[in-house]
C-alpha cells in the first residue's frame, strides 16, 4: 500500500490563517479528485447509491411503515406474505413481502441496514482512531514504543479479523451475564470488530510519521517550542489522511461484511433486533420452500451496500495513487 | 507397518465402489442433533435414546403402533406378592462380542442404571431391589405396589456385565463432570445393529448384526446405517432433496410440501406423544429478570390468566407450524392415560380481556421478563419464542428472548434458574402420573425435578404419591381426574400444542412414524 | 544469515508465547472450571479439593508454566462439551480443514494468477473489466452467502453435489482423508470455491497491480527495444518478478484460509475444526476454542517463519534492509 504524503501544500499554511468556506468548496470543486469522481459514472451512481442508504437508514423511523425491533407490531398471521401480494387475512400488502414472523421486510431492511452501517463506520471509526493515534506515537516516539507497538501489530496481524472477532464474542458471553448480553451485544460488536482492524492504520501512519517528523519545518516547529501533540495533529496528521481515508473505506465495506458474518454465525445482535446477517440467516431456511423473497432481498441488499462502498474505496485508492490507474 | 496400513487403505478405496453394490440396503440418515454418548444409562435423552436403540436392546419397548411388547424380556407379569414383579427372558441371546446374554446381565445393567451417575435412574426410583431367579428369570421389587413398572422400562438398555467389567464400565459415566470411560466411544449390545465408527457429531456407522436373535421376527432389511447430524434446516432438507440422504428424522416444517411434491421423497407423519409449553416462577418473592421490585407478578393466577389467553395458539399452528401441531390446553398429549377432550380445552385468545386481567392484577402497564428458549430442540422452538414474544407485547409483557442450546437450557432449568422458559414433554410410560411426577410435584430430592414453577401444592403432592399405591383402576383414575382439574384451575403452565412428527424418506422405504421418535431401523421395511 | 534465522526463531516463539498467554487467560479466568466440571450440586469441600487437584491454588506464573509444559505436549484438557480430551477431537477434525484449506488455497492461486496475468495484458479488453468487476462483487459478496447460492443451485436445484459435509473418507493412519473417494471429492467442490473466491479476487487483484507495475519498469522497456518477443517478455521477465510477491502473500493467505473456513465449515457442516471452533463459542467450550487459538497461531507462525526465511534467501535485497514484509 502506498504511504507517501499526498498533501503538499500544508507545509506552506501558516498555522493561523483563516479558512474561507466557499473558496473550500470552490477548491474541492477544482481539484483532481472531483474531476476523476465525475468522470467516473460507476462511481458517481456507488455514491448516490451510499448516500441513499445513509439516508434511509437514518430515516428509518420516518420511513418505514412499521419498526419491526417491536415484537408487540407483529401480527404472526401476515407471516410469509409475498412481494406486492395482499395478506389473507389482514389485506395488508407488503412491497417486499413479510418474514416468518409477520415482519415487513422493507422495514427490516431499513432498521437492518441502520444496525449494520452503525455497526460498520462505530467500528472503523474505533479502529481509525485507535489505529492513529498508535501509529502517530509509534512514528513519532519512536524507540521501545515503536518496537512495541509494531510488535503487537505484528502478532495481529497475523490472525484474521473474524477470529479475532469470535473470541472477543466468545469472552464476552463468559463474563457478561445473559440478561445484560442484548444490551451490550452492539457495543462488543464495535469493538470486536474494530479491535480487529487498527493495524492497518497504524502501520501507514507510522511511515508517514516517520518522514514527516525529520523534515525542515517540523524540526523548526520542535526548535521554537511548539508541543509534539500539536505537531502531529497540525503538520503530520494532514498528511496521512489520504491513504487512512482509503483504508477507512474499503475498511468499512469490511466491517459491514464482517458483522452480517458474525450475525450469520449467531454471535451478532439479538434476534428480535435483526441486522442485515441476522435477517439472512433466518431466511435461508425458507430458502427451499418457495419463500425466496426472506432471503433474498436482504442479501441483495447487503451485496449492494457493499459493493457502493467498495466502489468508492477503489476509486478513492485509484485516484489518490495515480501510478495503479 | 505404516506401509501396509496405507496399501490396506487404498485397497479399500478401491473396494468402496463395489462396497455401495455389497451394501445395497444403506441406509443413510440424518437429524439435527447427535446423541450425547454412547453410555445407555449415562444420559436420559430423546436422540441419544435413538441411537442406543440400534445398538442395544431393552427388555420391552413400544412398536409402531405404541403397544408394549416384548424384547429381550418374552413375558412378565405381577407376582403373587403385588410389589414383585417377574421378567422371564429371551434364551439364546447373544452380545455383539458373542458372550451370551442372561439373568446376570440384566440385574447388572438396573443396578448400573440405579448409580448415582445415571440419569436414567429417575425411571427406577421405585424400584428397591432386583434378583436374579435363575439364568433367565429376573424379579424386581418395588416400594410399594407399582403396577405399571413394565411401562418404565422401554428405554432401559442392557448391557454385559463381563464386558462392562473387562473394560472398567461398571460405573455410568458422569456426563455432567466432563467424564471420559471406555463406554462412551465402545459398545457392546445385543441390538440388531453393532457400531462400527463413530466420529461425535459427524458420522456414526452401524452394521447389522448378523447373529440377531430378532431374525424372522422383524425385517431387518436394512444392513448398514450412516447417521450424519446436519444442524442447518435448509442444508438438511437440501440433503434430501439432492439424493445424499435416504431418511430424515426431522425435516423442516417449511420444506414438508417441496420434499412431499419431490419426485422419490415421501413425508409420513403422526402425531407425536409430546406437548410444548411455557412455565413460570411463581413461587419467588420477587422474578430475576423483571423491572418489577418487590412482588412476583407470576404468583398471581390473574397474571398467568392473561397471558394464557394472550397466546394466539391457532396462529402459531397455522403459522409457524404450518399446520403440523394440535393447539393444545393441557400440559399431557393425546396418548398418555387420563386424557380425555374435555380437559384439553384450548383458550381462545382475547388481548382485551387479558389486558382487563393485568390490570386488575395491578399491571394495568404491564411488565418485562426474559424468556429463555430452546434452538435446537422441538420443532421451531425459536420461532414459537418469537411469536409469543409478540403476542404477550401486545398486551403489555415486555419479553426479552432468550435463545439457546439444548445442553445449556436443559441445565439450567432443573437449577430452577429460569423466571419463564419453554419445555416440551413427552410421556415414555403413557401415564398422567409421570407427568404429575416431573412437572407438578414440590421439587425436592424425590419429585418435581423439572417442575422449576417452584408450584408446590401439598393436597395435590399427597394424591400423586397415593395413586401409585392404588391398585383400583376407577379409583386410581379418579384421583387422576382430580388432579387435572385442580392443576388446569391454578394455570401452572401456559400450554401451546402437541407436537407433530414428520418422518422424510425416499419413497422406496416403508417405515411408519413411531410416536416417541424412535426410529427402530430393524422395522424399516424397502417396497420391492 | 544465521543471526538473521535466529531472530525469527526468536520472535516467533515470543509470538508463540504471547498467544498462549492469552489462551491461558482465557482458560483460566473465563467461565469457572469448576463451575463447568462439577456442576451446581457440589459440595464446598469438593469444589476445594478439585481445585487443589486441578492445581489451581497455585501462583498464577507456575499454572502458566504449566499450560505451556502441557500445551508442548498438545494436552488442552476435556472440552466441557464433548467430554472428551481437546487433542484428540482437533486431531480428528484438523485433516478436513487442511484439506479443504489446501485444495481451495492452490485452486485460488492457479486461477487467480492466470487472471491477473490475463487481466494485466489486456487491460482494455471487455473480458478483462467484465473480471474486474466480478471480482468486486466478489469482494461484496459475503462467504457464507456464496456458500448458500452455491448450494441452492447445485445441490438442490440440479442435484449434482452435495451440499454437505465430507461424504466417504478413507483413513490413513491417523489422517482422514476425503480425497482417495469419488463422492469425497465431489463433495470438496463447492466448499472450495466458497472458500477460494475471496482469495482468488485477492491474488488475481495483486498479481494484475505487480504486473502492470513491472511491464512500466527500464528493463521490460529495454527488453522490448531489443526486439524480444510479447511471449516472452510477458512470461520470462515480467510474470517471473510479480509472482515473488504473490507467492509471498499466498503464503500468508493459507492462514487466513483456514480461520475463514469458520464461515464455509458452518454453511457446508465441514467437519473440521472450524466448525469446532464456531461451535465452542457458541457453548463458551473454553478449553476448545483456547487449543484452537493456540494451533492456528503455531500454523501462522510457521508460515511465516518459512516466507520470511525464503524471502531472505531469494531476494539478497532484503539481506540489508531491516523489517521484512509490508501490508
Amino acid at each position: 500500500m502506498n504511504t507517501q504524503p499526498h498533501n503538499r501544500a500544508t507545509p506552506a499554511v501558516p498555522p493561523d490563517e483563516p479558512v474561507h468556506t466557499p473558496s473550500l468548496l470552490a477548491r474541492m470543486l477544482d481539484s483532481d479528485l472531483w474531476h476523476s469522481f465525475v468522470r467516473s459514472p460507476v462511481t458517481v451512481v456507488s455514491a448516490v447509491v451510499a448516500l441513499l442508504y445513509v439516508l434511509a437508514a437514518l430515516c428509518a423511523p420516518l420511513i418505514s411503515p412499521q419498526n419491526p425491533f417491536d415484537p408487540a407490531t407483529l401480527d404472526l398471521m401476515e407471516a410469509f406474505t409475498p412481494p406486492l401480494q395482499a395478506n389473507a387475512f389482514s389485506g395488508r400488502t407488503f412491497w417486499l413481502g413479510t418474514d416468518a414472523q409477520g415482519r415487513d421486510i422493507f422495514s427490516a431492511i431499513l432498521y437492518g441496514s441502520r444496525v449494520s452501517l452503525l455497526v460498520g463506520v462505530a467500528a472503523v471509526s474505533f479502529a481509525a482512531l485507535l489505529g492513529i493515534g498508535l501509529g502517530l506515537m509509534s512514528g513519532y516516539l519512536g524507540g521501545w514504543v515503536d518496537a512495541l507497538i509494531m510488535r503487537i501489530a505484528d502478532i495481529q496481524l497475523s490472525f484474521p479479523a473474524i477470529l479475532i472477532a469470535l473470541l472477543i464474542f466468545g469472552v464476552f458471553k463468559g463474563i457478561v451475564p445473559p440478561e445484560l448480553q442484548d444490551r451490550v451485544a452492539l457495543y462488543v460488536l464495535i469493538v470486536a470488530i474494530g479491535l480487529s482492524d487498527w493495524v492497518q492504520y497504524a502501520r501507514t501512519v507510522r511511515s508517514s510519521t516517520m518522514a514527516e517528523k525529520n523534515k525542515e519545518y517540523v524540526q523548526a516547529a520542535r526548535v521554537i517550542g511548539v508541543p509534539a501533540p500539536l505537531i502531529l495533529l497540525r503538520h503530520i496528521l494532514p498528511n496521512v489522511m489520504g491513504p487512512v481515508l482509503v483504508i477507512a473505506t474499503i475498511g468499512l465495506a469490511l466491517a459491514i461484511i464482517l458483522e452480517s458474518t458474525l450475525s450469520f454465525l449467531g454471535v451478532g445482535v439479538p434476534p428480535t433486533q435483526p441486522s442485515l446477517g441476522t435477517l439472512i440467516r433466518v431466511g435461508q431456511d425458507f430458502l427451499f420452500s418457495g419463500e425466496w423473497w426472506i432471503v433474498l432481498f436482504p442479501g441483495l441488499a447487503l451485496l449492494i451496500l457493499a459493493l457502493s462502498v467498495n466502489l468508492l474505496g477503489d476509486w478513492l485508492r485509484d485516484a489518490l495513487n495515480p501510478k495503479l490507474r | 507397518m505404516t506401509k501396509s496400513r496405507l496399501a490396506g487403505a487404498l485397497a479399500l478405496a478401491g473396494t468402496l465402489a463395489f462396497a455401495s453394490l455389497a451394501h445395497a440396503n444403506t441406509l443413510r440418515w440424518s437429524s439435527a442433533g447427535d446423541s450425547l454418548t454412547m453410555d445407555p444409562h449415562a444420559q436420559n435423552e430423546g436422540p441419544t435414546h435413538v441411537l442406543s436403540h440400534q445398538v442395544y436392546d431393552t427388555l420391552v419397548f413400544r412398536d409402531q403402533e405404541m403397544q408394549l411388547v416384548p424384547r429381550l424380556a418374552t413375558e412378565w407379569r405381577l407376582t403373587e406378592d403385588p410389589t414383585v414383579w417377574e421378567f422371564k427372558l429371551r434364551q439364546g441371546v447373544k452380545f455383539h462380542d458373542g458372550s451370551p446374554f442372561n439373568a446376570d446381565d440384566v440385574v447388572f445393567s438396573i443396578q448400573r442404571a440405579k448409580h448415582e451417575n445415571a440419569d436414567m435412574k429417575g425411571l427406577l426410583t421405585t424400584v428397591v431391589e432386583v434378583s436374579k431367579v435363575d439364568d433367565y428369570t429376573v424379579r424386581m421389587r418395588t416400594d410399594g405396589p407399582n403396577p405399571l413398572l413394565p411401562n418404565n422400562l422401554t428405554n432401559l438398555f442392557m448391557m454385559d456385565r463381563e464386558w462392562a467389567e473387562a473394560n472398567k464400565v461398571t460405573v455410568p459415566q458422569n456426563y455432567k463432570a466432563g467424564e471420559e470411560t471406555f463406554a462412551v466411544r465402545n459398545a457392546n449390545g445385543t441390538g440388531p445393529f453393532r457400531l462400527v465408527s463413530r466420529e461425535p457429531d459427524v458420522r456414526t456407522e452401524l452394521v447389522r448384526n448378523e447373529a440377531y436373535w430378532g431374525k424372522g421376527l422383524f425385517p431387518l432389511e436394512v444392513s448398514r446405517i450412516i447417521h450424519t447430524p446436519i444442524k442447518s434446516a435448509a442444508t438438511r432438507a437440501a440433503a434430501l432433496l439432492s439424493g445424499e440422504i435416504d431418511f430424515l428424522l426431522d425435516p423442516p416444517v417449511q420444506d414438508l410440501e417441496r420434499l412431499n411434491n419431490a419426485r422419490g421423497i415421501v413425508v409420513r407423519s403422526a402425531p407425536e406423544n409430546r406437548t410444548i409449553f411455557f412455565g413460570m416462577q411463581q413461587s419467588l418473592p420477587e422474578l430475576r429478570t423483571s423491572n418489577v421490585k418487590g412482588r412476583n407478578p407470576f404468583a398471581d393466577k390473574r397474571v398467568r390468566q392473561a397471558m394464557n389467553i394472550a397466546i394466539n395458539r391457532d396462529a402459531i399452528h397455522r403459522v409457524v407450524m404450518r399446520g403440523q401441531s394440535v393447539p393444545a390446553g393441557i400440559v399431557m398429549a393425546p396418548f398418555v392415560d387420563g386424557y380425555s377432550k374435555d380437559i384439553d380445552q384450548v383458550p381462545r385468545p382475547d388481548v382485551a380481556r387479558a389486558k382487563a386481567l393485568l390490570a386488575e392484577a395491578g399491571y394495568p402497564d404491564g411488565f418485562g421478563v426474559t424468556l429463555s428458549c430452546t434452538n435446537d430442540r422441538y420443532i421451531n422452538d425459536e420461532a414459537i419464542c418469537q411469536a409469543v414474544t409478540g403476542m404477550l407485547g401486545q398486551i403489555g409483557i415486555r419479553v426479552r428472548l432468550d435463545a439457546r442450546s439444548r445442553s445449556i437450557h436443559f441445565a439450567e432449568l432443573p437449577r430452577g434458574e429460569l423466571d419463564f422458559y419453554l419445555l416440551g414433554w413427552g410421556v415414555p410410560t403413557m401415564d398422567s402420573h409421570y407427568v404429575f411426577h416431573y412437572l407438578f410435584e414440590t421439587k425436592s430430592d424425590k419429585g418435581g425435578s423439572w417442575n422449576a414453577t417452584g408450584y408446590s401444592n401439598a393436597e395435590v403432592d399427597r394424591m400423586i404419591d397415593a395413586m401409585t399405591r392404588e391398585v383400583d383402576a376407577a379409583k386410581r383414575s379418579a384421583m387422576v381426574q382430580q388432579v387435572w382439574q385442580t392443576l388446569q384451575d391454578e394455570v401452572v403452565y401456559l400450554p401451546v400444542h402437541h407436537q407433530m412428527l414428520n418422518w422424510a424418506m425416499k419413497d422406496n422405504i416403508d417405515f411408519p412414524v413411531q410416536s416417541e421418535n424412535y426410529p427402530y431401523f430393524m422395522l424399516l421395511k424397502y417396497r420391492k | 544469515m544465521l543471526a538473521v534465522i535466529l531472530r525469527r526463531l526468536l520472535q516467533s516463539i515470543l509470538v508463540m508465547l504471547a498467544v498462549a498467554l492469552v489462551s491461558f487467560g482465557l482458560f483460566r479466568y473465563i467461565g469457572d472450571p469448576i463451575h463447568n466440571m462439577v456442576g451446581q450440586e457440589a459440595t464446598l469441600a469438593e469444589r476445594e479439593q478439585l481445585r487443589e487437584h486441578l492445581g489451581l491454588n497455585d501462583a498464577v506464573p507456575v499454572q502458566f508454566a504449566r499450560f505451556v509444559g502441557n500445551a508442548l505436549r498438545g494436552e488442552f484438557g476435556i472440552s466441557y462439551r464433548m467430554a472428551r480430551p481437546v487433542a484428540d477431537v482437533i486431531r480428528e477434525r484438523l485433516p478436513a480443514t487442511l484439506e479443504l484449506a489446501l485444495i481451495s488455497g492452490s485452486a485460488a492461486l492457479l486461477a487467480g494468477i492466470a487472471l491477473g496475468v490475463y487481466t494485466a495484458l489486456r487491460r482494455d479488453g471487455w473480458l478483462s473489466h467484465a473480471i474486474m468487476s466480478a471480482s468486486l462483487i466478489g469482494v461484496s459478496l459475503p462467504t457464507f452467502l456464496i456458500g448458500i447460492l452455491l448450494i441452492y443451485v447445485f445441490a438442490v436445484e440440479l442435484k449434482v453435489l452435495p451440499a454437505f459435509g465430507r461424504s466417504e473418507t478413507v483413513q490413513l493412519g491417523w489422517w482422514n482423508t476425503g480425497l482417495l473417494t469419488a463422492s469425497g471429492l465431489k463433495s470438496l467442490i463447492l466448499p472450495a470455491i466458497t472458500l477460494g473466491l475471496y482469495q482468488l479476487t485477492l491474488i488475481m487483484r495483486l498479481v494484475r497491480a505487480e504486473m502492470l507495475e513491472v511491464l512500466r519498469t527500464d528493463y521490460i522497456k529495454f527488453a522490448r527495444a531489443r526486439g524480444l518477443s510479447d511471449r516472452s517478455i510477458h512470461f520470462r521477465h515480467a510474470l517471473k518478478n510479480t509472482l515473488l510477491p504473490v507467492i509471498t502473500i499466498a503464503g500468508l493467505q493459507i492462514g487466513s484460509i483456514i480461520a475463514f473456513a469458520i464461515i464455509t465449515e458452518t454453511v457446508f457442516q465441514w467437519p473440521g475444526v472450524g466448525l469446532l471452533f464456531i461451535t465452542a463459542v457458541q457453548f463458551v467450550d473454553i478449553p476448545v476454542m483456547a487449543a484452537y487459538l493456540v494451533l492456528i497461531a503455531l500454523i501462522f507462525v510457521v508460515i511465516n517463519l518459512i516466507v520470511d526465511l525464503l524471502y531472505f534467501a531469494v531476494d539478497p535485497r532484503l539481506r540489508v534492509r531491516r523489517t521484512g514484509r509490508g501490508t
